[in-house]
């Protein structure tokens, strides 16, 4: 008897090798020249003609490679997420107010200690520091939309109330920037064009720990979700506990945008336009073979954002949020002109 | 549990309608129904009268003001969500949301009750999807994207999700409601055998009122502050359906057993 489901085990074969390949490719690009071989026995702890090449792939290069693919990946499948629950294309990682919570949480850190009258150089905002600033303001934000989305039937009024929130804190943010020193707003800046290369292995682990802690939470709710694609009416006349589903998917989200966001700014984009990427190479709704198609994809797309961002040939580092932004946009704008239709 | 009880769905005292904080709205009280298996049964009424609320109370999708409804004898709230997906399947009104489904993978949906945490299909699974596939003669659109259905095909596939749901009971909200004669009476002789072959007892509501009139077993009436639920034909007898619409217009003719516009001289 044949199932008329498509397996894709050669596109998944496809996209693995890629990965593997843009994964080189990034830990090969930077603003010192290191030829392929030397990189790959840096990799392997073999021997190198320079021991300052060892130091800048492993404790450069391979974590912020590692960073990009986390990144890729968690962001990217929080995307497909609430896309499906709100079964809206233009949904995102960021629609329960995550980034916005997170920009809080640091806008008040940095620009908030100048607002105290602190003095930045005695008052350095240490990595940690932040990561635990926007962990505390996208918990609250989060919280708030959370406990009003509960009180609400509908699922489309927690989009508003998402998007309420967030710009609820951006106007907070505006009046605290308008009274912060040029330095402290110059710090809040930086942090929030983004960046993959500041972790170090401590941090990546954290991250790491948590990502698989959310994406394990997804694995559990991939049945369910393919019963949304009905709507809401039939899932539950299928079994399905929407509220429960709804929660679990929501806290999944959060987990994995929250740390991400917690360790590497608000990235742009990536959530958004992954999932509608991978549905072009995957052309089912079947989360069983979108969720680890869109890590994968994610996992790429974020290594190939983070290899132009490096400028190859050049010493200059571009922010990766206006790079994600720079090629996704237009990409997306090439597919909504090319197919007319996007699906969720 | 109430052993001799045979009827598949019974009402005991059940109101129906809203209730907000303010006021309650009933548009139905003291409904005693009772339902046997392999029945087609219509819902008939006018707009607003009630036919989706009751629909929706008798599959828990809303709670009943009072009252209590069971299903094979026991009460609906004490069934777990799992339990109530065994018994009774839907077919809704409402659009489906835009997705890459092929057909085959909505009409699969259907086994969710039935399929392990991840949701695979097992040798039985898909064997129940064909069968149901087959059950509506749509086989053949198996792989296609279950978006570029036409109405009529749209609601073959929607019947056939819920026969793969293997549920004695399938409730179906006004199926032909953009359908053209021909795919409406198409339906409705697909629900017909449905029932009179495989058992299943089919509640639908409708206007198709001469249709419904021609193929249900049962009808249940809903007009202002009346439910009248009984067979057909001994409805037909009764002055209940000219009762039916609140309206000069239309005239109910027992002779030729349907709905005339009434001929103003």
């Amino acid at each position: 008897m044949v199932a008329y489901h498509k397996t894709y085990h050669r596109t998944f074969l496809l996209l693995l090798l890629a990965l593997v390949l843009t994964c080189l490719l990034n830990i090969r690009i930077g603003s010192v020249y290191i030829p392929l071989d030397q990189v790959l026995s840096a990799l392997c702890n073999g021997e190198v003609d320079k021991e300052s090449w060892r130091a800048i792939v492993l404790d450069y290069r391979l974590p912020k490679a590692v960073t990009a693919i986390i990144v890729g990946a968690g962001l990217s499948i929080s995307g497909l997420l609430m896309q499906t629950l709100f079964r809206n294309p233009l949904a995102g990682p960021f629609v329960l107010g995550i980034s916005s919570g997170a920009s809080l949480g640091v806008a008040v850190l940095i620009l908030g200690a100048t607002f105290l009258g602190a003095n930045l150089a005695i008052y350095p905002a240490t990595n940690w520091g932040i990561a635990a600033a926007a962990c505390a303001g996208s918990f609250l934000v989060l919280t708030a939309v959370m406990i009003a989305a509960n009180r609400v039937r509908n699922t489309m009024s927690i989009l508003i109330i998402g998007l309420m929130f967030g710009s609820f804190t951006a106007a907070i943010i505006s009046i605290l920037a308008y009274f912060s020193s040029a330095n402290a707003l110059q710090q809040y800046l930086f942090w929030s064009f983004g960046s993959l290369g500041n972790l170090n292995w401590r941090e990546i682990t954290t991250l790491f720990s948590v990502f698989f802690a959310g994406t394990l939470m997804v694995v559990f709710i991939i049945k369910p979700l393919n019963s949304l694609l009905l709507g809401e009416n039939y899932a539950e006349s299928m079994g399905v506990n929407i509220k429960n589903v709804r929660n679990l998917t929501l806290l999944a989200t959060s987990l994995l945008t929250g740390a991400i966001t917690a360790f590497s700014g608000p990235i742009a984009f990536v959530g958004l336009a992954v999932p509608h990427l991978t549905k072009l190479l995957f052309s089912t709704s079947n989360h069983k073979t979108l969720v680890p198609a869109v890590a994968i994809s994610g996992a790429i797309v974020m290594l190939i954002c983070d290899g132009i961002s490096q400028v190859p040939g050049s010493e200059f580092t571009l922010p990766i949020n206006a790079i994600t932004s720079l090629f996704g946009a237009p990409i997306i704008i090439w597919l909504l002109v090319r197919k007319r239709t996007l699906h969720y | 549990m109430d052993t001799q009880d045979t009827s598949l769905i019974r009402t005991a005292a059940l109101s129906i309608g809203y209730r907000t904080k303010k006021h309650t709205n009933c548009l139905a009280s003291d409904l005693d129904i009772g339902v046997a298996a392999g029945q087609l049964i219509s819902v008939l009424g006018q707009n607003g009268i009630g036919k989706s609320t009751l629909l929706r109370t008798l599959t828990r999708v809303q709670p009943a003001l009072s009252g209590q409804i069971f299903l094979q004898g026991q009460a609906i709230e004490q069934l777990n969500r799992s339990d109530l997906s065994q018994h009774l399947s839907l077919v809704l009104s409402e659009n489906l949301p835009e997705s890459n489904l092929s057909v085959f993978e909505l009409v699969a949906l259907g086994r969710q009750p039935y399929t392990n945490w991840l949701g695979t299909l097992t040798d039985k699974d898909l064997k129940a999807v064909y069968r149901s596939l087959e059950q509506t003669q749509t086989q053949h659109l198996a792989k296609m994207p279950a978006r570029e259905l036409s109405d009529g095909q749209r609601q073959k596939v929607l019947i056939s999700r819920a026969l793969a749901q293997d549920t004695p009971i399938i409730v179906l909200d006004e199926p032909t409601s953009h359908l053209d004669l021909h795919h409406t009476i198409h339906i409705f002789s697909l629900l017909k055998e449905l029932a009179t072959n495989h058992q299943k007892t089919i509640i639908v509501s409708t206007h198709e009122v001469n249709l419904a009139l021609s193929l249900a077993d049962q009808l249940w009436l809903m007009s202002p502050g009346s439910f009248i639920a009984g067979k057909t034909t001994d409805l037909i007898d009764s002055e209940a359906l000219d009762r039916l619409f609140d309206s000069d217009l239309i005239h109910f003719d027992k002779a030729q057993k349907q709905f005339n516009i009434q001929q103003t001289h």
